[in-house]
């Protein structure tokens, strides 16, 4: 195996590996992406006093005693169908549409969705040495901005489809999507920079990197273990605001907002380009999510004030590399999976907001707000690197 | 009609606009319906927006017209009840006592007391259940799903009460000419009383996520108002004349069937916008909850059925198989149907959607001679042009949820 692998130039090498790592991102994110539509409907059936999903069953699975049963009712099944028969019912292409970019607009949704993964760090392992080191596929150090670089592509993906389809529906909700998301964008940028103003005090390495600031919140101490939720709750807030209509989600679901424009942009679509557009809505969802949790609640930390290293030296495992990384990674994703069902909550809670009046919060409200919660941190740190 | 599409002469339209320092913008027709998610049913609104301003909107309607009216000249008086199920679908019990009572009205009829006090508490109970259906539905068209979901099961609920009463769930066909179709079943009040028990707190719950949440006052505050002088114009009844401010009720100002022994208020809006209509139906519910309880406290006995119009309600069955002239008499009606004296006749209830009016003419015998409906929901939404023009895309979308209209009984 050895001789195999040493044989390979360390170039090649490097390039190999990348190409696994990816395949293994993408692997988790496409299962947790459809997770969520099926934790979607028992989450949405549990707040409305309902069963949800809980009848399809692979046909000897249901002899296995108890599991079978129990992953039965969980509707694990459900969504093994549900995929199905997405990928084989017809795929109608209504006669009125452009076609090429009718097809190519789901796609175009799901690239971006799928690159932001890429410079989200989701877990972390200590080497020899003692040190962290962030498990992402890339360590790039503009870190937060490709990440909002590449996620706001997403838009033209709706803008595409609503033009596309041809259609007065589908057109007024790409309007809306081109308008809400430049609205929002603002505001969720200026959200994340006090964090970034913090970590990078003057005089050190300056990176966007979000690796650097789970690195900040994982130092010990008072101020070091301490999570950007507790020292920046405003920045905290207008980021989960922004991040909800980035994501569309209800109450800011105006693209699809299903009662006033029937399906919004993906009205004319169906079958697989139809759930394309959700597994990129979902992946959207999980990749802001897991920026909120980097950012705001210590990544991959257990809790505030308790880092993963001084976990790891009460559990006695710095030999044991793989089992820290596995439990970071553990730690992280049922962060965002609370995150989830976070969005979830509220989705099946409060109504739907107008479009004009999601532009007013936007502009009128979360953007001053933004500015001057930028502005206040500014002094902050300006006063304590002063003194 | 011409078909052919004219291209704007956008090059002269933004000339003009610059001159007048506005953006140029283009009229955009939108047909809403008659297969859209809110407008409950078969109801198309040919819309003409600007951006996302609504300039017009003309409610299209008739996609379910089935020409009840006419049907009803052709089937005694009581083939006729199933069909009233069907007019405003949501409440068919209110619908199948409003025809009752203007055929027994036509007759010169009145029924027992107890006879009567199961007819309002069917009523109200289909008031609720309709009631609930509207706040559900209004829910999801304001984008709050759970609301549905919460009310739905309520109305589970009632209609297995309904199952219990009358023997369907859904169109209940419960009344006849003269009486009902059988008496209440034993218990059946009590397992009323209780349903009303635990229904109050729920009613509160599901209000209460509706009532102070910003979103929805957001939506429904000052969106769709109606003054009282234009409710009145356009001939709206119902909660939707109430939420305007005019105490309209004919439970109250013409009592029918009983209840003016019945102690309930009438809740009115103030300004007539969607959140008034919306507050003015959560309110009616527990008014009926408190007419209901009422009922059930002082329930009658005595005959379920007018026993004196023999040549109207058939006989009870034990008398039917034992006796001649009540075998004759049971063929001779459900043949030619209950003898309704020559005349006309116009009644008109308080039903959940608003005034639910029968105008009967009968030339003697047992087939009415015409029957003409006025339905609520019909006038209701004679206004809708007025109210939606200048109002937003989704602005539409809560008007028409807070309208609780029924395409059933608009198109009839």
């Amino acid at each position: 195996m050895c001789d195999l692998i040493c044989h390979i130039p360390p170039a090649v090498q490097d390039l190999l590996l990348s190409i696994l790592k990816g395949f293994a991102v993408i692997l988790v994110i496409f299962p947790i992406a459809g997770a969520s539509s099926m934790a979607e409907r028992k989450v949405s059936a549990w707040i409305q006093g309902r069963y949800g999903p809980n009848r399809a069953i692979v046909p000897w699975f249901a002899y296995v005693p108890f599991v079978g049963r129990f992953l039965q009712r969980l509707g694990v099944f459900n969504l093994m169908a549900d995929g199905g028969k997405l990928l084989f019912k017809e795929d109608p292409l209504p006669g009125h549409v452009k076609k090429f970019y009718f097809m190519l607009a789901p796609l175009v949704g799901l690239v971006p969705a799928f690159t932001t993964v890429t410079v989200v760090p989701f877990g972390a392992y200590l080497d020899r040495a003692g040190q962290v080191v962030p498990l992402m596929l890339a360590n790039v150090d503009v870190g937060i901005l490709a990440i909002f670089a590449v996620a706001s592509l997403g838009i033209y993906s709706m803008i595409l489809a609503g033009w596309a389809s041809n259609s007065k529906y589908p057109f007024l909700g790409s309007v809306r999507a081109s308008a809400q998301l430049v609205s929002y964008e603002l505001s969720l940028t200026l959200s994340v920079l006090p964090v970034f103003l913090w970590v990078n005090a003057p005089g050190t390495d300056a990176t966007l990197s979000l690796a650097r600031v789970v690195e900040f919140q994982s130092q010990p101490g008072l101020m070091g273990g301490m999570w950007f939720i507790f020292l920046m709750p405003v920045s905290a807030l207008i980021f989960l605001v922004a991040l909800f209509a980035e994501t569309n989600r209800l109450p800011f679901d105006m693209i699809e907002s299903e009662a006033d424009l029937v399906g919004g942009f993906h009205t004319e679509y169906g079958s697989f380009k139809w759930s394309l557009f959700f597994v990129a809505e979902y992946s959207h969802m999980v990749v802001g999510s897991a920026v909120f949790v980097l950012l705001f609640f210590g990544g991959w930390n257990p809790l505030p004030w308790l880092p993963l290293a001084t976990l790891t030296g009460w559990l006695h495992l710095q030999d044991w590399p793989v089992v820290v990384g596995a439990l970071s990674v553990v730690i992280f994703l049922v962060k965002v999976l609370a995150m989830i069902f976070f969005f979830m909550w509220v989705r099946w809670t409060v109504p739907r907001f107008r479009y004009d009046q999601v532009m007013k919060i936007g502009w009128q409200k979360l953007l001053p707000l933004a500015i001057g919660n930028l502005l206040f941190y500014l002094l902050v740190i300006g006063a304590i690197h002063a003194f | 009609m011409s078909n052919a599409y004219t291209f704007p002469d956008n090059a002269a339209k933004t000339a003009g606009a610059a001159a007048s320092a506005e953006l140029p913008t283009e009229k955009m027709s939108l047909s809403m319906g008659p297969s859209h998610p809110s407008t409950h049913g078969v109801l198309r609104l040919q819309m003409e927006i600007d951006g996302e301003t609504v300039v017009k909107a003309d409610p299209v309607i008739g996609y379910l017209h089935r020409g009840d009216e006419k049907i009803a000249e052709n089937m005694t008086y009581n083939q006729f009840v199933p069909y009233t199920d069907r007019l405003d679908y949501l409440a068919p019990l209110a619908n199948n006592v409003a025809y009752a009572l203007a055929v027994e009205q036509l007759a010169g009829l009145t029924v027992p007391p107890r006879c009567q006090a199961i007819r309002v508490i069917s009523a109200e109970l289909a008031r609720i259940s309709s009631h609930l259906m509207g706040l559900g539905a209004f829910g999801i068209d304001v984008g709050a799903w759970t609301i549905f979901l919460y009310t739905f099961t309520e109305r589970e609920k009632l209609y297995r009460l309904f199952e219990e009463l009358t023997g369907a769930r859904f169109t209940n066909s419960y009344t006849r000419i003269g009486g009902v179709a059988r008496d209440v079943p034993e218990g059946w009040t009590d397992r009323v009383n209780a349903f009303c028990d635990q229904f109050l707190p729920i009613l509160d719950e599901v209000l209460g996520m509706l009532s102070r949440n910003k979103i929805f006052l957001d939506r429904t505050d000052g969106v769709g108002v109606i003054s009282k002088e234009d409710a009145i114009a356009y001939g709206l009844t119902g909660p939707n004349l109430r939420g305007s401010g005019v105490p309209l009720d004919l439970r109250k100002d013409r009592p029918y069937s009983g209840y003016e022994q019945y102690d309930f208020d009438v809740p009115v809006g103030v300004k007539g916008d969607c959140y008034d209509r919306y507050a003015v139906r959560g309110e009616e519910m527990k008014q009926s909850v408190r007419i209901i309880k009422q009922a059930i406290a002082r329930f009658p006995g005595g005959d379920w059925y007018a026993k004196d119009a023999r040549k109207i309600f058939a006989p009870p069955k034990d008398k039917v198989l034992t006796s001649m002239e009540e075998l004759i008499n049971n063929f001779m009606i459900v043949t030619e149907g209950p003898q309704i004296p020559p005349g006309e006749a116009y009644f008109e209830a308080e039903n959940p959607k608003g005034i639910l009016g029968f105008y009967v003419v009968s030339k003697g015998g047992g087939v009415p001679w015409r029957l003409k409906i006025r339905s609520p929901s019909f006038c209701n939404l004679s206004i809708l042009p007025k109210i939606c023009a200048g109002a937003l895309v989704a602005d539409v979308v809560s008007i028409l949820g807070s309208f609780d209209f029924v395409m059933g009984e608009c198109d009839r």
